[in-house]
């Protein structure tokens, strides 16, 4: 009767923390990085759920033991055997020694297989062509200039679903992140260097993405829509943007693009200069201008755009 | 024979193998004291060794400023933007002169000391003196330079390989710079205090220093000056 | 004139830095005159301004870095409120002021608050330790403290002229180049961390020649207690890794005074060279912090359970071991930046590889306890909590060291959540730990209990409140630096966080509740054995507070925990060792080189940030003078007569005659 009523206490005692780990877990899934869409961020993914649950197999006996072992040990249990001489035992140093070597070295080899398997590099193998996607991170929006399709957009990413898309990244101001969460793997965009990165989208889908590197004063605002449509949507989404009427990306709408600007919304061009990300990334096309430096009316602090745009 | 009956070097032995360490009580407040080994002995080292010591830890972090300097050279130094290349500002000749001047006053530096160890003002004084003055012969060279390439148009402002050369070299020249303040410093105090034990632990310190940017000059001069130039060995 | 200096400097357009600045103005001003009043200018300028006694210069180092991580926090409660408040919001803090605000929080909060802690805990513990009188050079300490609380100076004088960097607390170029950021932020940000690296390097070089030269008597490499071990190699990194910093910051202040092209963007510039650079510097310096924390819990966990720490060879060759690997896996920072997966491969497996040391640390405490009598006392619940937090802390930074996984939570809130899991977890607790541990050492009496354990509960839970919904946001893809969020999904957690911070306050709060309580009640907290915790070590030989001269006759060593030995042997014969032969001892005398060079290196400083010119000169030539005028002094030591040092260890010996009655009284019941 006793054992039962401990035993139900215990239940209850352990369900809550459990409940709450598990809805903290179910919590962490839908939406975001631990719901991946496409192969690279599945990969990414489930090497970080193995390696976390490869080290809690080794962390949590090791706090519960810590605890154990301070509470077994605590100076009012007097039932507890005093060694005050005990300081070393080469069978507990190797055992010690050995958990930590083995761990790591497991996880040593999830490293190594794991970088060149999603390296950002290498290019994922598949029977459709690779669709070709150019990143321009400016202050503080998204460029993306589809050079086979002669189009470009800002702020707004569109992919056919279950093709590989070959992102050529670079900055043309200061350090951005490329980053859809739920695509996988981020990479730097920086100026005067690109930057490669293959992602790919295995269904249709809503997404977001955004800059993973502190850029400035608008950086908060530099989130771009992403939509993975099927091959045929794509194709007319395409066709749509060469026939309707916005602008064309030449040197000019360009020059104006470079300005600060933030929580621009998304827009297209039905055409856009072959040359152009060429000539942004290795800087022919000087880097877009900083803030305004600063007046004597502003003595040393620098003006900002900030939320005025 | 020791107290246990056994003879001294058999105790000495079975000592070590028991206690390699010489940890002492292993349990607490029995056994006989064991001398500890090392600065155990002793207990702490001498001022002049400990000034010497403090001195060359803090050479070793300016040497690791210098290599970040070098590292920074060696990222840049293609990096010319279509600028001038390292083969076209190097001058060969005017470097040699630099680096015998310098050489040389490492030698006249260490002849100083020797004269301080023999306690001979006079020597020290004259020997510190000629050190100084091929120290600057050597930092207006460098200048001399600087201003040459500055007149052509040829700035740190140009490109990043600039940037990167004349930091390094400058650097260095800073470095010298500052040793030749310190060394009017010690000259004067030398002559004001004679040798007194703190004023011999500077001149030590100051004498490891001026070595010191001997060796880094070295470095300077092999890998940008030297792995730098064209064949010819002439500047352009 | 005033280079660019004006009077529209000062945010009188900006209410909260406006109010803040006027709030602390007013603090300094009432502290300034509060002194004057009571004519305590003599006592503080000959007792501590001028001091060069390592215990002295230990209690000032660490009531700076309090003080500044009071700031950093106040920072904090700042950036958590803001994240919550602007969610499809602007929030109370516009752009331009979040971004001081996140880069100021990181850089008192790491340069400021916890290495000048760290720092005061080795200047004080090091010499005591190791049975000697002071550091290896005592006025270069002073020279040291003073610069650390230049640099201070000059961050926090940013909030009222001028602004602060709003880059992050590594200003990566291009972002901190002139062309991208014109104010003055940055140049504050480089003179005070530049100027402030100074100082540490001249305490690393310290503690460095400190520990393998200055050591008593039958102190060998492995008698020594393993916070000296520690101790030595936190300055071993500090004196490489520190001249990197230097060289850095070097290359970024030329670049942006002279147009040097460095990191810039074009011409040749390379920014990636600085996030290489940066980080061969910033992740020593993690190490830097938590070693001495890890040897603050070596001294606490032995002393607790009432037996010696377990496997000491082996937490030697850890520390050492760390200290080496900890200078390899620097890219671990930027796995993200494309180095390909030769070198991301190598740089995670060196990362790892750091986890065995640790995780060898970590049972070597557990076990110290096996087989002990664990005492309950505050120390040792900040010591139990470490070793909760920082375990996960450690397994979500072996978790980042995986690129795959770092390619998805790198710059996220998973990666804020992590570092600071660790670096409150080991080196704030072990800072909180240590304060309690030898707070009755330097002061003479020790911390009320009861608010000591109230301020380590509120501290531990509200760590977990505020820090756990950041690793859930990290995984749904938030950034970090974020001024305003435009999901409100996040809502919740950002909401569960801001939780945490008020039970954080309420642990600051009981925090310094527990210093005026004691201050107040320190005839009944007194000390007067100096040994309260039955200590293992030479410091609790000493009186509390120790003499300046620490010991009237340098120990002879015999063994590993030295006072411990001695203690055992009193115990035995029940009487303690004869009283020594008493002779004058000599000790160095006080100087105010240090003030004076900080204060003229300050005005060096700011002349520089607002290009005056001519000011800056005059400041260097003047701090360079006072530097001569200083080396020309004829007195550098004083001698302390043999009656003195009999009388001063007279008494320490009638406390001692005390407490060696207590202890017996205690082995005959037991």
């Amino acid at each position: 009767m006793g054992l039962h009523v401990l035993k139900s206490t215990l239940f209850r005692a352990c369900r809550s923390p459990i409940l709450s780990l598990l809805s903290f877990g179910l919590a962490s899934c839908s939406g975001g990085v631990l719901d991946p869409l496409g192969r690279v961020g599945a990969d990414d993914a489930s090497i970080l759920i193995d390696a976390t649950v490869v080290m809690l197999a080794i962390v949590i006996p090791t706090i519960l033991l810590a605890f154990w072992m301070a509470w077994h040990y605590r100076a009012s249990n007097g039932k507890a055997e005093y060694l005050p001489y005990w300081s070393y035992s080469g069978r507990i140093e190797a055992v010690v020694w050995w958990i930590p070597i083995l761990t790591i070295m497991f996880i040593g080899g999830v490293i190594w297989i794991g970088s060149y398997k999603v390296d950002p590099f290498r290019p994922l193998p598949s029977r459709t062509p690779p669709l070709e996607v150019q990143v321009v991170a400016l202050d503080w929006k998204w460029l993306f200039i589809y050079p086979r399709q002669g189009i470009a957009s800002v702020n707004q990413l569109v992919v056919p679903a279950s093709t590989p898309v070959h992102f050529s990244i670079t900055s043309a101001s200061v350090f951005n992140a490329f980053f859809v969460p739920r695509l996988g793997s981020m990479i730097y965009a920086m100026p005067g260097m690109v930057s490669q990165l293959y992602l790919e989208a295995d269904h249709p889908a809503r997404l977001w993405g955004t800059s993973a590197q502190f850029s400035g004063d608008g950086f908060s605002d530099m989130q771009f829509q992403v939509r993975s449509v099927p091959e045929a949507d794509f194709q007319a989404w395409v066709a749509s943007v060469r026939g309707g009427g916005s602008p064309s990306l030449d040197r000019a709408t360009y020059a104006e693009l470079m300005h600060p600007s933030q929580r621009v919304p998304p827009t297209t061009y039905h055409a856009v200069d072959a040359q152009l990300f060429q000539d942004v990334a290795s800087q022919k096309i000087p880097p877009a201008p900083g803030p305004e430096p600063e007046g004597p009316q502003h003595a040393g602090r620098e003006v900002s755009t900030g939320g005025r745009d | 024979m020791t107290d246990s009956g056994l003879p001294a070097s058999v105790a000495a032995i079975r000592r070590v193998q028991q206690d390699p360490n010489r940890l002492g009580q292993r349990r607490h407040g029995s056994t006989e004291p064991v001398e500890g080994v090392g600065l155990g002995t002793t207990g702490p080292a001498t001022k002049r060794i400990i000034v010497g010591y403090g001195f060359w830890i803090f050479l070793l972090s300016d040497i690791v400023v210098f290599s970040c300097f070098f590292a920074a050279f060696a990222v840049q130094r293609g990096a010319t933007a279509g600028g001038p290349t390292l083969e076209q500002i190097v001058d060969i000749r005017r470097v040699a002169f630099e680096t015998a001047a310098l050489l040389l006053s490492s030698y006249t530096c260490m002849l100083s000391f020797a004269a301080t160890n023999a306690r001979s003002r006079l020597w020290t004084q004259i020997f510190l003196l000629v050190t100084g003055v091929l120290g600057l012969v050597f930092v207006l060279l460098e200048v001399q330079e600087f201003a040459e390439l500055a007149g052509r148009g040829i700035t740190p402002q140009r490109s990043g390989m600039l940037t990167s050369f004349f930091g390094l070299v400058g650097l260095h020249g800073v470095h010298v710079t500052i040793g030749g303040m310190w060394l009017a410093t010690m000259m004067a105090q030398v002559q004001v205090k004679g040798f007194r034990r703190e004023i011999v632990h500077r001149l030590i310190c100051f004498n490891l220093f001026w070595h010191a940017l001997d060796i880094v000059w070295i470095g300077i001069f092999t890998i940008v000056y030297l792995m730098g130039s064209n064949s010819t060995g002439s500047g352009a | 004139m005033f280079g660019k200096l004006n009077l529209s400097a000062i945010p009188l357009g900006q209410p909260i830095p406006l109010i803040t600045s006027l709030v602390v103005i007013l603090i300094v001003l009432g502290v300034l005159t509060l002194i004057t009043v009571k004519k305590w200018w003599p006592y503080l300028w000959r007792e501590w301004i001028t001091s060069v006694d390592h215990k002295r210069i230990g209690v000032m180092y660490s009531a700076l870095g309090v003080l500044m991580l009071l700031r950093g926090f106040a920072d904090a409660i700042m950036m958590r409120t803001q994240q919550a408040a602007a969610i499809n919001a602007m929030g109370y803090l516009p752009p331009e002021h979040y971004d001081q605000i996140f880069t100021a929080h990181g850089t008192i909060m790491i340069l400021f608050g916890a290495m000048p802690l760290v720092l005061g805990f080795m200047n004080f513990l090091v010499p005591l330790q190791l049975g000697v009188r002071d550091v290896a050079f005592p006025t270069f300490n002073s020279v040291g403290f003073w610069l650390s609380a230049s640099g201070a100076l000059l961050v926090n004088v940013s909030l009222f002229v001028g602004e602060f960097a709003r880059t992050g607390w590594l200003p990566y170029p291009p972002l901190s180049e002139t062309a991208y950021t014109p104010g003055v932020g940055v140049d504050y940000y480089l003179w005070a961390v530049q100027i402030s690296g100074i100082g540490t390097l001249i305490a690393g070089i310290n503690i460095v020649t400190t520990v393998l030269k200055l050591r008593c008597r039958g102190m060998s490499y492995m008698r020594m207690p393993v916070f000296c071990w520690t101790a030595l190699c936190a300055c071993l990194l500090i004196v490489a890794a520190f001249p990197v910093l230097t060289a850095t910051l070097a290359m970024l202040t030329l670049d942006r005074y002279l147009g040097f092209h460095y990191f810039t963007n074009t011409a040749g510039g390379n920014p990636m060279m600085f996030v290489n650079l940066v980080w061969a510097w910033g992740h020593p310096e993690v190490y830097i912090l938590v070693l001495p924390a890890f040897g603050i819990f070596s001294e606490i966990f032995p002393t607790f359970s009432g037996k010696p720490l377990f496997g000491y060879r082996s937490m030697v060759v850890a520390t050492l071991f760390i200290c080496i690997v900890s200078m390899t896996v620097w890219l671990h920072h930027f796995f993200t930046m494309g180095a390909g997966a030769a070198v991301n491969t190598f740089f995670g497996i060196s990362s790892s590889i750091i986890a065995v040391g640790t995780g060898v640390k970590i049972y070597n405490w557990i076990f110290t306890m096996y087989g002990g009598r664990v005492r309950f006392e505050v120390p040792m619940l900040w010591s139990m909590g470490f070793i909760f937090t920082f375990i996960i802390g450690g397994l979500t930074g072996v978790l980042l060291a995986v690129p795959p996984a770092d390619f998805l939570t790198h710059n996220s809130m998973f990666l804020v959540a992590h570092f600071h899991n660790v670096i409150i977890g080991a080196v704030v607790f072990a800072i909180f730990a240590g304060m309690d541990y030898w707070f009755p050492k330097a002061f003479g009496f020790r911390l009320h209990k009861g608010w000591g354990i109230a301020a380590f509960w509120f501290a531990f839970i509200g760590f977990w409140v505020t820090f756990a919904p950041l690793y859930v946001l990290g995984l749904l893809g938030m950034t970090r630096r974020l001024q305003h969020i435009n999901f409100p999904e996040w809502r919740p957690w950002l909401y569960a966080s801001v939780v945490g911070v008020a039970i954080l306050i309420l642990g600051v709060i009981s925090q310094v509740v527990q210093f005026v309580v004691s201050i107040r009640d320190r005839e009944k907290l007194r000390d007067v054995t100096g040994d309260p915790w039955d200590g293992r070590s030479l410091e609790w030989a000493t009186p509390s507070p120790p003499p300046f001269f620490n010991f009237a006759v340098m120990p002879n060593v015999e063994g590993e925990e030295a006072y411990w030995g001695i203690k055992q042997r009193a115990v035995e014969t029940q009487q303690l060792s004869p009283e020594p032969q008493y002779e004058p001892i000599e000790m160095p005398v006080n100087s105010g080189v240090g003030f004076y060079t900080a204060f003229f290196t300050s005005v060096f400083g700011f002349a520089m940030i607002w290009h005056i010119w001519w000011l800056a000169i005059l400041a260097f030539a003047a701090a360079f003078a006072g530097f001569v005028f200083f080396a020309w002094r004829d007195v550098h030591e004083f001698e302390v007569p043999a009656e003195e040092v009999a009388r001063v260890d007279r008494a320490r010996r009638a406390a001692r005659e005390a407490l060696l009655e207590r202890l017996s009284q205690q082995g005959a019941m037991s």
